[in-house]
């Protein structure tokens, strides 16, 4: 079957020849009449608009959006916050990045919207330090708009005022948690904060009710107030709604981003259509689809079982090219859809030197904080790296799990999960390659492929 | 005592109102000093710190914390390589290694001529078109072997010419 | 301290066993009241929650309820209701007691959880137990001997990481042995408030640090030696002087000032090594001023007085008492009593004045309070001269009226209890004019022109009581044996009392006791023998009006309208 159409919902404009990131452009295009519209609704109808489109979370966990908004404490009397999560940094994702740069105020929109439902006086957009270009266009674009009326006192003339302010980070990947986020943002280090009793939706930032959402996430609550949850609902798939960016690296013809209806194509037809397969004489090895927090595929591998489908259980039985692009599927074989970063590797690469790349990444990102991550993703970088430069042994690769799986499930964050998956899944995956390793070096480096660690 | 440019205070006392506790504002006066002074010195972080009415630990928590600040000055050019896992697998490490080549210089040392730092960073979100890499505040992408050479000759190029 | 009237209890079931604690109430407190040992580094009931060392990890479960009807779900194998467990571990620390909480600490989940976080902590951590001065009292070692694997997989390289830091004058810092809990950091910041430590770099590489060119030195640095749970903070006083485990604990009490923190003093042999704090949550939880640790040195220090001298010569105990005896008869006595001296000496001393049909003077020692340990009133026993009746009021700044009855010839002798009175305000004339009779152990200008001198105990070498600003009276107890040539306070005053015409005394605590008992109305229905560690809150309403110098504390307010003493 071929793979369907992109979807450019969020990405409508990205790439249009002679679109520029400016309001009047955004305007001419039709911007902000949402908002316009928005604001004469009562909030609590936007809020349910989202509950009832089916939105999730695009910044990794995919968390039901309106739920998240609707844990809300709204009687405390603090005041409320969003904290618009800018941090893009989980390897493999490559889709806010466009968003700030090249259509601010769709973001701009969304947050409006969604400052306007949830009562939201002042927000913050934390953008990674390595976006210094965003973060200026950002500052502009919210300028310009705070010019047109539309951010900042007496919007549009209705009484509600919000104001947005950017906030720059400094290379850290771990203030895109969202309570390391908070922490960041109050000036402190970005230590992740213990939950219970901190959740964000009662005690967030500076101890208020606090909301944070992906840059994607929010451009998706402004299309929502527009065309309505429930139509929103009718794109995708049931429990996995609307489009997403999928962001495709790695060894394939057509690295990139392209934007589909969730669960309505494959990886195979992803990595084969729309990407153009391998690169020339290669074939496929393995894949992470979701960021590389998410556990890796193997090409060859098959997932079997049954599952819902309507009121029905259907049962399946799917290599890695039949998995549906959505975020029900991919946790259902055992990964997650995640930030939507697919990241692909064919069999020139050695996947003991790709997990060395990752732990490296992972031990350089630990805040420090808690005791697992903080001495065990150096422990697994260290195991790798000495496999990899010096001497590697049979036993290493159970040496890995033993170590990851002391980390999982038993940190104060979800990086504790994201430092463990990988070497888990590559581990479990490709256990004959690490074990076999050391004979595997000895001859000299082959032609092309480079070195990752 | 340092000596911030009337810009750069300026911007400085923008920013403070725009938090509710004057800690939020450390990030932002950092990156300001930083961008004045080229990097943080030890008296930038206690006037920082009476500035915003903390203790001077706490800012220079966050100065060793976030790769991005530096506590010594670095080369006039500032060239960042991206060696996670896309980045590594398109070659980014030969990337690093050509530049670093081409300027005579170690991983996060001043070249010679005081023009140029290279360094590895961490993903810089343009996985697409891997291999990436910063040079100042511009990103640049697919940049392999050939194209870090091209680009050294730019660098080069401004050097002679006393532009940028 | 304010304890609720009916604290709202909850019933919690820890490994099978059920117990009722105040809801809200941690995990690892509960556990405690069962005698389960909950592990843990960061934990500390004085600080706030960080929960990083995810060493105290237990299985949480809940009732299993019907989620529309609400009705408990049966489990049919046990007949009680289900459980569910929850399939993560969870840190007990900041798990709080609710109605129906569930906790596991033995299963294999629990077994394993804390294997690995001590492998955790010990991977990167030196091979220091040798030469590291926490050997002993380490909860590194104690929790990898309890909970740990019992080898190591690690081949790689440990961190490197500064290793011998002086962070403050009080305060050695070794990187290395930091397992990052934050205790410290918590500490300076929320108790001593001092925010001069704090983390730099980050992952494994995190490090302790002080701001360069700050130093750790506020007056309660020594209390994160004390909580630090391993070797990383240690005290530069006791840096390898000795093996914890050769070193013997006795209960004391701090007697810089009147808030009488409790004291544990560790000796060996007869020396005194090290004081620190005991626990008591009605008087200094967990806390002391670093400089009540070192009135220690006091015992072996300069000036300590160590014979008995009559008119200058050398004596013995029984002709000092009759010299002494002889002068104080001849009429024109006075006392000089102290706020120093424990409730069992006063007791002694009023008895002594009593015979002698004199009330004695007190001499204050008055400095600035610190609002939290450290109190205006530097002596530590005021209110037990009160309650004995030694005295009737608060002490005088000076001895201003005893001067004048030395100058209208009234006064020709005086008993100083350790006060120099030329200090506290008698001119050299006035002295001159006067036979002194001096009790105290260390030397001054007054011992110096004493007719008799009588050595006495330090705090460390004697057992007693001081009342302290709460009118508590707390015990403190002999650690060391006194020095060659001193006399017990009590044995001295007894005999003293009795030579000049007063009734014969128990000349030891315990005996003493009875008769305090029956005498001194606060002390009405005490014993000695069962007076609590925590100690005892007497009523101090008869004194209530006086103007004491104390201002707030940790866990005091006065009771008259006072500003606060600021720090």
């Amino acid at each position: 079957m071929p793979a369907p159409e992109q979807h450019r919902l969020i990405f409508r404009h990205i790439d249009e020849p002679g679109y520029s990131n400016d309001l009047a452009c955004y305007q001419r295009n039709g911007g902000y009449e949402v908002l316009r519209k928005a604001v004469q609704r009562k909030p609590e109808e936007l809020v349910d608009e989202v509950k009832k489109s089916g939105l999730r979370g695009r910044g990794g966990a995919g968390f039901p959006c309106g739920v998240k908004w609707s844990l809300l404490d709204r009687k405390s009397g603090k005041p409320i916050y969003l904290v618009v999560n800018a941090d893009e940094s989980e390897p493999g994702t490559f889709k806010d990045r466009y968003i700030i740069y090249r259509d601010p105020h769709q973001l701009i929109e969304g947050i409006m919207i969604t400052c306007f439902a949830n009562k939201v006086e002042r927000t913050f957009i934390y953008i990674r330090g390595e976006f210094p270009g965003g973060a200026k266009i950002l500052e502009k674009a919210i300028a310009d708009a705070r010019a047109a009326n539309l951010v900042g006192p007496n919007i549009l003339g209705t009484g509600y005022s919000c104001e947005i302010y950017v906030h720059r980070g400094a290379g850290a990947y771990i203030c895109g948690e969202e309570t390391g986020l908070i922490e960041s943002l109050e000036g402190k280090r970005p230590y992740p904060r213990i939950k219970p009793p901190y959740f964000p939706a009662v005690l967030g930032l500076y101890q208020c009710p606090t909301i944070v959402n992906n840059v994607e996430t929010l451009c998706h609550v402004k299309h929502i107030a527009d065309m309505g949850g429930e139509a929103y609902s009718k794109i995708g798939t049931p429990n996995n709604t609307g489009t997403r960016i999928l962001c495709v690296s790695g060894q394939v013809q057509r690295p990139g981003y392209y934007e589909f209806e969730v669960g309505r194509l494959t990886m195979g037809q992803l990595l084969n259509e729309v990407c153009g397969g391998p690169l020339p004489g290669r074939t496929f090895k393995a894949v992470i689809p979701g960021g590389s927090s998410a556990k890796v595929l193997k090409f060859g591998e098959r997932y079997k079982g049954k599952r819902k489908v309507g009121a029905d259980m259907v049962e399946y039985d799917w290599g890695v090219e039949d998995i549906p692009m959505d975020f029900d599927s991919l946790a259902m074989i055992g990964s997650m859809g995640g930030s939507g970063g697919v990241i692909v590797m064919d069999d020139s690469v050695s996947m003991v030197e790709a997990l060395g790349n990752i732990n490296a990444f992972y031990s350089h990102e630990s805040c420090g904080q808690c005791t697992p991550c903080r001495e065990g993703s150096l422990w697994m970088k260290r195991i790798t790296a000495r496999m990899v430069h010096g001497e590697a042994r049979p036993e290493d690769g159970a040496l890995l799990k033993s170590v990851a799986d002391q980390i999982a499930g038993r940190t104060i964050c979800a990086f504790g999960e994201g430092c463990a998956w990988p070497t888990q899944s590559f581990v479990a995956k490709f256990g004959d390659e690490f074990k076999g390793y050391s004979k595997d070096k000895r001859g000299p480096r082959p032609d092309g492929v480079p070195e990752l660690v | 005592m340092i000596a911030l440019k009337p810009e750069t205070l300026q911007r400085i006392d923008e920013v403070i109102p725009h938090y509710p506790v004057k800690r939020s504002a450390a990030l932002p006066l950092l990156h300001f000093v930083q961008e004045d002074q080229g990097y943080i010195s030890g008296d930038a972080i206690e006037w920082i710190a009476a500035k915003l009415e903390i203790q001077p630990i706490n800012v220079y928590e966050l100065v060793t914390f976030y790769p991005m600040f530096r506590q010594k000055p670095m080369g006039r050019r500032h060239i960042r390589v991206c060696r996670t896992l896309s980045c590594a697998i398109m070659g980014g490490y030969r990337t690093c290694a050509e530049f670093q080549r081409q300027f005579n210089t170690g991983l996060g040392e001043v070249s010679p001529d005081g023009e140029v730092t290279v360094e590895f960073v961490e993903c810089l979100a343009s996985c697409g078109t891997a291999p990436v890499v910063m040079i100042d505040d511009d990103l640049h992408e697919k940049v392999d072997a050939e194209r870090a050479i091209a680009l050294s000759r730019e660098i080069k190029a401004a050097q002679a010419a006393g532009t940028r | 301290m304010i304890q609720p009237a009916a604290p709202d209890l909850v019933t919690v079931n820890i490994d099978g066993r059920e117990i009722a604690v105040p809801k809200g109430t941690n995990v690892i407190e509960a556990a405690l009241r069962l005698g389960i040992d909950v592990p843990s580094y960061c934990y500390h009931s004085k600080l706030t929650i960080a929960g990083n060392c995810r060493m105290c990890m237990v299985e949480m479960g809940m009732p299993a309820v019907d989620p529309a009807t609400k009705a408990p779900v049966m489990d049919p194998t046990t007949g009680r209701q289900k459980v569910n467990w929850v399939p993560r571990p969870t840190i007990a620390c900041a798990t709080n007691a609710v109605a129906g909480l569930h906790i596991r600490t033995t299963t294999p989940m629990v077994k394993d959880c804390r294997e690995g976080v001590m492998e955790f902590l010990l991977i990167n951590h030196p091979l220091d137990c040798p030469i590291c001065d926490q050997a002993g009292e380490c909860k590194l070692q104690e929790q990898s001997t309890g909970y740990g694997r019992g080898y190591s997989r690690y081949v790689e390289q440990k961190n490197v990481k500064p290793k011998r830091t002086l962070l403050g004058p009080r305060v050695m810092l070794d990187d290395e042995r930091c397992i990052l809990c934050s205790r410290c950091v918590r500490f300076s910041k929320e108790i001593a408030k001092d925010d001069v430590l704090g983390f730099t770099d980050r992952g494994s590489y995190s490090t302790l640090t002080c701001y360069p060119g700050r130093k750790l030195e506020n007056n309660y640095s020594l209390n994160t030696v004390d909580i630090c749970p391993v070797g990383a903070l240690t005290s530069t006083d006791f840096r390898f002087k000795m093996r914890v485990w050769f070193l013997r604990q006795t209960n004391s009490i701090d007697t810089e000032s009147s808030v009488g923190a409790n004291t544990v003093v560790w000796s060996r042999e007869g020396a005194v090594y090290r004081v620190t704090p005991r626990q008591n949550d009605a008087v200094n939880d967990t806390w002391m001023a670093d400089s009540g640790r070192v009135l220690y040195k006091a015992v072996r220090g300069q000036g300590r007085l160590d014979s008995i001298r009559v008119n200058g010569a050398e004596s013995a105990l029984e002709s000092a008492v009759k010299a002494a005896a002889e002068i104080l008869k001849a009429g024109g006595a006075a006392v000089v009593g102290s706020g120093g001296s424990s409730v069992e000496e006063q007791f002694v001393l009023r008895k002594l004045c009593d015979a002698l049909g004199v009330k004695a003077s007190l001499v204050a020692r008055v400095g600035k309070g610190d609002g939290l340990l450290v109190s205006a009133d530097r002596s530590p026993n005021v209110r037990g001269a009160l309650v004995t009746g030694l005295a009737a009021g608060l002490p005088s700044a000076t001895l201003d009226s005893l001067g004048a009855q030395i100058d209208s010839g009234k006064v020709t002798a005086v008993v100083s209890i350790g006060e120099d009175l030329g200090a506290a305000g008698l001119s050299a004339a006035q002295l001159a004019r006067v036979s002194v009779v001096y009790l105290g152990t260390h030397a001054n200008a007054t011992s110096a022109a004493a007719r008799v001198v009588i050595p006495t105990l330090t705090v460390f070498e004697k057992s007693g009581t001081f009342v302290n600003q709460q009118f508590r009276i707390q015990k403190f107890s002999r650690a060391v044996p006194g020095i060659v040539g001193a006399t017990d306070d009590l044995v001295a005053l007894a005999r003293l009392a009795a030579a000049v015409g007063g009734p014969a005394l128990g000349a030891d605590v315990g005996a003493l006791w009875a008769q305090m008992a029956a005498e001194v109305p606060a002390l009405a229905t005490m014993n000695y023998g069962n007076l609590p560690d925590g100690g005892l809150l007497l009523d101090g309403t008869p004194w209530a009006a006086l103007p004491f110098a104390e201002g707030p504390s940790l866990h005091y307010q006065p009771t008259a309208p006072k500003e606060a003493a600021t720090p």
